[in-house]
C-alpha cells in the first residue's frame, strides 16, 4: 500500500501489513513514521493512493461513505486526546453512540453506559463535564465510548501518553482483558517500549514508511536490526537520525547576524 | 504583466472558494431532511443563536429607533412634516436597519460562537470522533446549527425593527413631542405589505449567508489556535460584506 501526504510527501511506499483477528498487535516507530496516518488509513479517514487496505473482508479504497460507516460501526477508536464532546456529560458520551444507532430503552442504556464506565473506573464521574476531567480520566471516558457499541475491532491511538503509573497499569489490564474476553482484534500505536511489550501479542515496527521489524515483543529485543536495536534501547546513535537536518551546528553560531 | 497574473490568480482563487461554499451548502441542504427529524437539535441551536443573542439585539434595536427618532424628527421638522416621523421610522428599520443590522450583530456575536465552537471541535478531534463513530458530523453538528440561524436570524430581524419602532416612537412622541395619533396612524396607512416583504426576504437571505459562513469556516478551520481565530475573524469580515452586497442587490430587485 502507498500513501502520500496531497499526493506529492510520501508517507508509505510499498506498506506491507497483515494484522491478525483476536489479537493485540502494536503498531511502532519513531515520531513522524506514519503510525497515526496508518490508522486513519485503517479507519477509512484518509484513502491510500495505491495497493489496498482491508479490514474485516471490506477493502476501504474507493468504498463507499455509506458502507464505511457501517463498518465503522464494528470499529472503535481511542483518540490521542479522548476527542470526548465537550457539551456532553460523561454519561452523555458514552451514550452517544448508542443514542445515534440503535433505540434502545432509556433503561438499558443506562445500564450499558455504566456497565462500561464501571470497567474504566469512573462510574462515580458520570455526571461530570469533560473539562471537569483530568487528561487521564478523559482517556478512561473515551475508552468506555469506544467499547459500548462492543466493536470487533479496537484501535487505539497513543492511549499511554501521559498517563500517570495507576492510570497506565489500569488502561494496560483493561486492553488486555477486553481483548482476551470479547475477543476483540486490537491495535495499538505507541512508542512506549516497556508499556507495550506487557500486552502486545505481535509488533510491527515502522521506519521510513516500511516495515523494518515484526515479531512478539521478545523477539524483538534480540531482532538482528540497528534500526530494531535503537530504537527499543533507546539510543541516540544509530539509522535514525536524532537531529533534523541542519547545517554545520557551530558554522550557524559562530555566523554573523547579517550573514 | 505581473500585476495580471496576479489578479488573473486571486480571482481564480475566490471563484474556487466560493464553489466550495457552494458545495458546502448543497451538503447542507441533501442532509436537512434528515436532520430536521431531530427538532431538539435545531431548538437547542434557535435557542443558541437567537434567545442568547435577545439581549444585545433589544438594546441596539432600541437605540437605533432612538436615534432614527431624533435624527428624523431634526430632519422632517425642517420640512414641517414631523407627523411622518413615524413613517419614516417604521420603513427604514423594517426594509433596511432591521435586517441589515441585525445580520451584522448576528454575524458578530452568534456567527463568530458558531465558527469558533465548529473550529475548536475540529481542532480537538471531536469530529473526527464522531465520524469513526458512523455518526455524519455535518448531520449531528453542522446542519442543526445552520437551520438555528437560519429560523433565528428573520425572527431577531423582527424584534429588532419592533423595539427600534418603540425607541423612535419613544423620542420622536414621548420627548420631541410629535402627536402620537399622527405617528401611528400615518405609519399604518403609508407602510405597506411589500415593504414588510422586502424586510422578511432581506433577513431569511441574510440568515442563509451568515448562517453558512460561520459553519463553513468553522467546519473548514485550520485545527490550531491560530486557525480557529482566523476562521472567527474572517466569518465577521466575509458575513458584513456579503450582508451589504446582498442588501444592495434586494433593494434593487425590489424597486
Amino acid at each position: 500500500m502507498g500513501y502520500a501526504v496531497n499526493g506529492n510527501r510520501p508517507v508509505f511506499a510499498g506498506l506491507d501489513m497483515d494484522i491478525p483477528r483476536g489479537r493485540i498487535t502494536a503498531v511502532m516507530g519513531p515520531s513522524g513514521t506514519g503510525k497515526t496516518t496508518l490508522l486513519r488509513l485503517i479507519t477509512g479517514q484518509v484513502r491510500a493512493d495505491s495497493g489496498s487496505v482491508m479490514v474485516a473482508g471490506e477493502e476501504l479504497r474507493g468504498i463507499r461513505r455509506a458502507d464505511l460507516y457501517v463498518l465503522r460501526r464494528r470499529m472503535g477508536m481511542l483518540f490521542q486526546n479522548g476527542a470526548l464532546l465537550t457539551d456532553l456529560s460523561v454519561f452523555e458520551n458514552v451514550a452517544f453512540p448508542l443514542r445515534e444507532h440503535t433505540d434502545l430503552p432509556e433503561r438499558l442504556i443506562r445500564q450499558l453506559v455504566l456497565t462500561k464506565l464501571q470497567a474504566v473506573g469512573l462510574r462515580g464521574a458520570a455526571e461530570l463535564m469533560p473539562s471537569e476531567l483530568s487528561g487521564g480520566m478523559s482517556r478512561r471516558v473515551a475508552l468506555a465510548r469506544a467499547i459500548v457499541m462492543d466493536p470487533e475491532i479496537l484501535i487505539y491511538d497513543e492511549p499511554f501518553v501521559g498517563l500517570d503509573p495507576i492510570s497506565l497499569g489500569v488502561i494496560l489490564r483493561l486492553i488486555r482483558r477486553l481483548n482476551d474476553a470479547l475477543g476483540i482484534t486490537s491495535i495499538v500505536v505507541s512508542h512506549d517500549v516497556q508499556e507495550i511489550s506487557t500486552v502486545a501479542d505481535l509488533v510491527f515496527l515502522l521506519s521510513g514508511g516500511k516495515v523494518v521489524a515484526r515479531g512478539t515483543p521478545q523477539e524483538l529485543q534480540s531482532y538482528p536490526s540497528d534500526i530494531v536495536r535503537q530504537f527499543i534501547g533507546g539510543l541516540a546513535d544509530g539509522p535514525v537520525p536524532f537531529h533534523f537536518p541542519a547545517p554545520d551546528y557551530f558554522g550557524e553560531l559562530l555566523a554573523r547576524e547579517d550573514a | 504583466m505581473r500585476l495580471i497574473r496576479e489578479l488573473w490568480e486571486s480571482m481564480i482563487e475566490s471563484l474556487a472558494g466560493l464553489g466550495s461554499v457552494v458545495r458546502f451548502l448543497l451538503r447542507l441542504l441533501a442532509a436537512s431532511p434528515r436532520a430536521m427529524l431531530r427538532l431538539d437539535l435545531i431548538s437547542q441551536q434557535i435557542y443558541n443563536a437567537g434567545a442568547l443573542s435577545l439581549v444585545i439585539i433589544m438594546l441596539s434595536g432600541l437605540f437605533v429607533g432612538m436615534v432614527l427618532g431624533l435624527q428624523g424628527f431634526q430632519l422632517l421638522q425642517r420640512f414641517g412634516s414631523e407627523d411622518a416621523l413615524g413613517t419614516a421610522a417604521t420603513i427604514g428599520l423594517v426594509k433596511e436597519l432591521g435586517p441589515v443590522v441585525t445580520a451584522l450583530l448576528f454575524a458578530g456575536r452568534a456567527g463568530t460562537a458558531l465558527a469558533s465552537e465548529l473550529g475548536l471541535m475540529r481542532a480537538t478531534d471531536q469530529l473526527s470522533a464522531m465520524e469513526m463513530m458512523a455518526v455524519d458530523p455535518i448531520r449531528r453538528v453542522v446542519v442543526p446549527r445552520f437551520l438555528g440561524g437560519v429560523i433565528a436570524m428573520p425572527l431577531l430581524a423582527a424584534i429588532f425593527s419592533v423595539v427600534g419602532i418603540y425607541g423612535a416612537q419613544l423620542v420622536g412622541v414621548q420627548i420631541m413631542g410629535v402627536d402620537a395619533g399622527s405617528f401611528w396612524s400615518q405609519m399604518r396607512a403609508a407602510v405597506g405589505l411589500r415593504d414588510i416583504n422586502e424586510g422578511i426576504v432581506k433577513s431569511c437571505v441574510f440568515g442563509v449567508t451568515c448562517s453558512l459562513i460561520a459553519v463553513y469556516e468553522g467546519y473548514y478551520a485550520m485545527p490550531t489556535a491560530e486557525g480557529v481565530g482566523r476562521a472567527t475573524t474572517r466569518t465577521v469580515v466575509t458575513s458584513a460584506v456579503f450582508t451589504l452586497f446582498l442588501d444592495y442587490l434586494i433593494t434593487a430587485a425590489f424597486l
